[in-house]
This record gives structure tokens, C-alpha cells and sequence, in this order.
């Protein structure tokens, strides 16, 4: 997957996760949990759909990695390079 | 604490398979519509069964629908109903003085199915098993979702009684107040039971389920022909409070709490008894101060199963043979059984008739069977009373709970 299909992966899953909030302008540097009403379970939602769309495993010592749009890109990019 | 305090209904909010609120539940009762459909769930196949069609929306988000429990948005769409209908000044009202207090037959077979059914998907594996299963699945979680739906700090919590749960989620209520724990009780009871494809498995491995044809002909109570339960939803959530505090706010009162009894069979895991049932009306009237003869609407809880209508009608006939002006009717050979729900759900639709004098009738009795021919058994068409000031009704459950609520008049 490009960096670019990556994003748009993330913003789907969030979109699916918060559906009454608009995830369309999200500036990728700022902290998504600043940005949009995101929980501790939503958060673990987030984790939960990566592993069944994606098959891709996030330790909770990687969970700061998950903090914004861009830092998701950074971290899921080797993981998600064959896919 | 005040255990003489009068307690009343002043608010009423209802999903049921044959209407989303009072007017329209108790037009289709007194219509003769059924709420009872064809349905279909995993494993089990194609059946019938009540289904709510009520507007998820109206009072939560798509996240607590995604998030929550269908028990939960049935609960929190009668409570709010409950609390728009009361005349209650919501904002104004503290919150830590309002109790949420449901009867559930059952939760969390709902939800652990479906997690068993999704990581299938995945070989098994735990690792797909959701962090919501918990909070999703502890037994206080409908009302729990209310508390967090309208803000409420006070004391919440679900009264597990199988079938004769609904009555006792209100008895919950009323003894509440009565203690003085709180001043507002949101009380009655919810069901989600179709979700699970294991009530209509485990009733069908019993040969109590309900088959007919028309499904809207399958939940018949008294009928010769009854061949078991048709399996529903709903919910019904109440407003209590003490009748000085509700008639200071010039409160519309549906009804007063005027008695009530539980009993257990001791004796089956599935099986009514007829003598203890009939001990438990005999209670809850006595302590209404009452006698057999001043009840003048008796509402079944027959769910159409051969056995327990017989058992049901014998223990009615010991009590009320010598009241014969004691009308009696069914109100789930409309809607089914909906289980935690159903003691509330048919209270509410008989209240009505404090105002219109009218008995609903029972449907679907083609062929009255001869042991459940009670004097005065409502079933070809809706009756005007003469008079109509209490309302006794039936709740009876698994493992041998018996539970009779007793509502009466109000007189203004």
C-alpha cells in the first residue's frame, strides 16, 4: 500500500468507528485524539480493525506511534508495504 | 424512609413489536393488530417473532448504537420516552436523586454469541474477541446505558427474574422510593431475547416454541390449538414517584402502585405451579387491602405453552371464583413474549383503560379451550366495563418466580 492508500485506510476505520463525527479534514500532524472524540476503546478499535482488515498486530508499547495521521503513516508503512 | 408512601405512575415509555409508544400500542391492542412477524436468526432458521420497529436514532448517536447493546437502546429509548411523557422538569431535577432500576430475564447471551460467531471468522482466535465484551455483557448494563445516556448519577441496576422480571423491575422501583434512596424511579423492564438464537433453539429443544403458519395467528394463549411461546422485544420504562411530589407538579397519573407479592414455586426448573401462583395473587391483593372482588381486570401472563395456561387459569378460578364481575385478558397473543419486558409492556397497555373503561381483548382464541374458559375471559372483542379501577397482572418465570403487581385508580 502507498503512504497515501495508508491514510485513507486509517480515516475509513476511524470513520467507522466515530460515524457521527466528520474525519475529512483531519490536519495529519496534530494528535487525532485532539482533533476528534476518540476514547480509550475507540482507540482499541482502531488496533481491532487493523488486525482483522490488515493483519497487522500493534503492541500496546507501540500504541504512541497510533498518535497522529502521519505518525500512523510512518508506523503501518513497512508493516503494510506488501499489501 | 417512608414505607407508607403512595407511589404512582406518571410517565410512560414503551417499545413493542406492535407499537413505539402508549397511543399507538393501545390503539393496536384494542384494534386487534398484532405485532408478531416472520423472522430469521443464525443457526436456527426462519420463525416468528416480535420485533420492535422503533426509531433507534431518536435519542443516540451512531457511536452508542455501534457501541452499545440492543437491551441498552431499548432501554434508553423507553426511558426517555418515559421521561418526555412525565412533564418532568429534566434539567432542573437532580440527578442524583433518580434511580434506574430494569428487570431482564436474561443479558449477554445477545452479545456472546455474536463475539463467538466473529472470531470464527478468524480461526478461533481470542485475539479477535472484543474489548467491549464486558461492559457489553454485565447484568447491569441496560440500565447502566441509560444512566449514561441521560446523565443520571444515581443508583442503577437490573433485577434478574427471568419472565417476571418486568413486574418486579417496578416493585424495585417502588421500594426504592419508599426508602427513601431516591425521589424519581425510571423502573419497568427491557428485553433484547431475539438476538440470541439460543431462546428459540432452547424453547424449540422443549417443544415450547410457538409454530404456525400466519405469524401474526402463532402467539394464541387459551386457544386448544396453542402449540408454545412466540419469542419478543420490547421494553417499558415507568416514571415513579411519591404521589404528593407527582400532585404538586400537577402531574398526569396514570395509576398508583396499590400492591404487590413474589413468591417461588420451589419445586421446577421449567414447570408453573399453579397453588403458589394463586398464593402470590392472594398476597399482593391482601396487602392492596383489597379482596378478590375489587380487582376488576386481571391480565394474564399465559405465553400460549399447553401447560402453563392451564395452570395459570386454575390458580385465577381458586382465587377469583367468586368474583365473577373480574374481567381477565392477554396481551401476548399481540405482541408474543417479551420476556424481562413483559410485565411492563402489558401493564402499560392496560393502563389505558382507567380512562376509556375498556378491557382489551385476547386474540387469536378460535377454539376456547375448556380449562382456560375463565367467566369473564375478554377474547372476541374489546368489553366496556362498568367500572374499571385496578389492574392485577400476572409475571411468572423459570426456576419458579412469581411475581403480581397491583395498580389502581387515582381518583382526582
Amino acid at each position: 500500500m502507498t503512504r497515501e492508500q495508508i491514510g485513507q485506510a486509517i480515516v475509513d476505520i476511524i470513520t467507522d468507528i466515530i460515524p457521527d463525527e466528520d474525519c475529512s479534514s483531519l490536519d495529519p500532524d496534530q494528535a487525532l485524539r485532539d482533533q476528534l472524540d476518540l476514547d480509550s476503546m475507540d482507540f482499541l478499535d482502531i488496533v481491532m480493525e487493523l488486525r482483522k482488515k490488515y493483519g497487522v498486530e500493534v503492541p500496546e508499547s507501540d500504541y504512541p506511534q497510533l498518535a497522529t495521521l502521519t505518525s500512523c503513516i510512518d508506523y503501518l508503512e513497512p508493516k503494510l508495504a506488501d499489501k | 424512609m417512608e414505607p407508607g408512601a403512595r407511589i404512582v405512575i406518571t410517565g410512560v415509555g414503551l417499545a413493542s413489536p406492535n407499537g413505539d409508544n402508549l397511543a399507538e400500542f393501545r390503539s393496536n391492542l384494542l384494534a386487534g393488530v398484532s405485532g408478531v412477524e416472520p423472522y430469521s436468526i443464525r443457526y436456527f432458521g426462519d420463525t416468528v417473532a416480535g420485533v420492535c420497529h422503533f426509531n433507534t436514532k431518536k435519542y443516540q448517536t451512531r457511536k452508542e448504537l455501534r457501541v452499545g447493546t440492543r437491551a441498552g437502546s431499548i432501554a434508553i429509548y423507553c426511558s426517555n420516552e418515559a421521561v418526555q411523557d412525565s412533564g418532568l422538569p429534566w434539567a432542573e431535577l437532580d440527578s442524583s436523586r433518580t434511580g434506574v432500576y430494569l428487570g431482564i430475564t436474561e443479558h449477554g447471551n445477545v452479545e456472546t454469541e455474536g463475539e463467538i460467531h466473529e472470531i470464527r471468522k478468524y480461526d478461533d482466535n481470542i485475539r479477535y474477541w472484543s474489548h467491549y465484551h464486558n461492559p457489553r455483557t454485565v447484568a447491569n448494563n441496560p440500565a447502566g446505558e441509560v444512566t449514561i445516556n441521560l446523565k443520571i448519577t444515581g443508583p442503577h441496576y437490573t433485577v434478574g427474574a427471568a419472565c417476571a422480571a418486568g413486574n418486579l423491575g417496578i416493585v424495585q422501583g417502588c421500594q426504592q422510593l419508599r426508602l427513601g434512596e431516591v425521589d424519581l424511579a425510571l423502573a419497568g423492564g427491557v428485553s433484547e431475547s431475539i438476538r440470541t438464537f439460543g431462546i428459540f433453539a432452547g424453547f424449540n429443544s422443549q417443544n415450547a416454541l410457538a409454530v404456525h403458519e400466519d405469524p401474526t395467528r402463532a402467539s394464541r394463549p387459551f386457544d386448544k390449538a396453542r402449540n408454545g411461546i412466540v419469542v419478543s422485544e420490547g421494553g417499558a420504562v415507568f416514571t415513579l414517584e411519591r404521589l404528593e411530589d407527582a400532585q404538586a407538579r400537577g402531574a398526569k397519573i396514570y395509576g398508583e402502585i396499590a400492591g404487590y407479592a413474589a413468591n417461588s414455586d420451589a419445586m421446577d426448573m421449567v414447570l408453573p405451579f399453579q397453588e403458589r401462583q394463586a398464593e402470590c395473587i392472594r398476597k399482593a391483593i391482601q396487602r392492596a387491602g383489597m379482596e378478590p372482588g375489587d380487582i376488576h381486570l386481571v391480565n394474564t401472563h399465559a405465553t400460549g405453552t399447553p401447560a402453563g395456561d392451564v395452570q395459570e387459569c386454575a390458580a385465577i378460578r381458586s382465587v377469583f371464583g367468586d368474583s365473577p364481575q373480574t374481567y381477565v385478558n392477554n396481551t401476548k397473543s399481540f405482541i408474543g413474549h417479551a420476556m424481562g419486558a413483559a410485565g411492563a409492556l402489558e401493564l402499560a397497555g392496560n393502563l389505558p383503560s382507567f380512562d376509556d373503561l375498556i378491557v382489551h381483548h385476547t386474540i387469536n382464541v378460535d377454539d376456547l379451550d375448556p380449562e382456560c374458559a375463565l367467566p369473564n375471559l375478554v377474547h372476541e372483542a374489546p368489553v366496556q366495563a362498568e367500572k374499571l379501577d385496578t389492574i392485577l397482572n400476572n409475571s411468572f418465570g423459570m426456576l419458579g418466580i412469581n411475581s403480581v403487581l397491583i395498580v389502581k385508580r387515582v381518583q382526582s
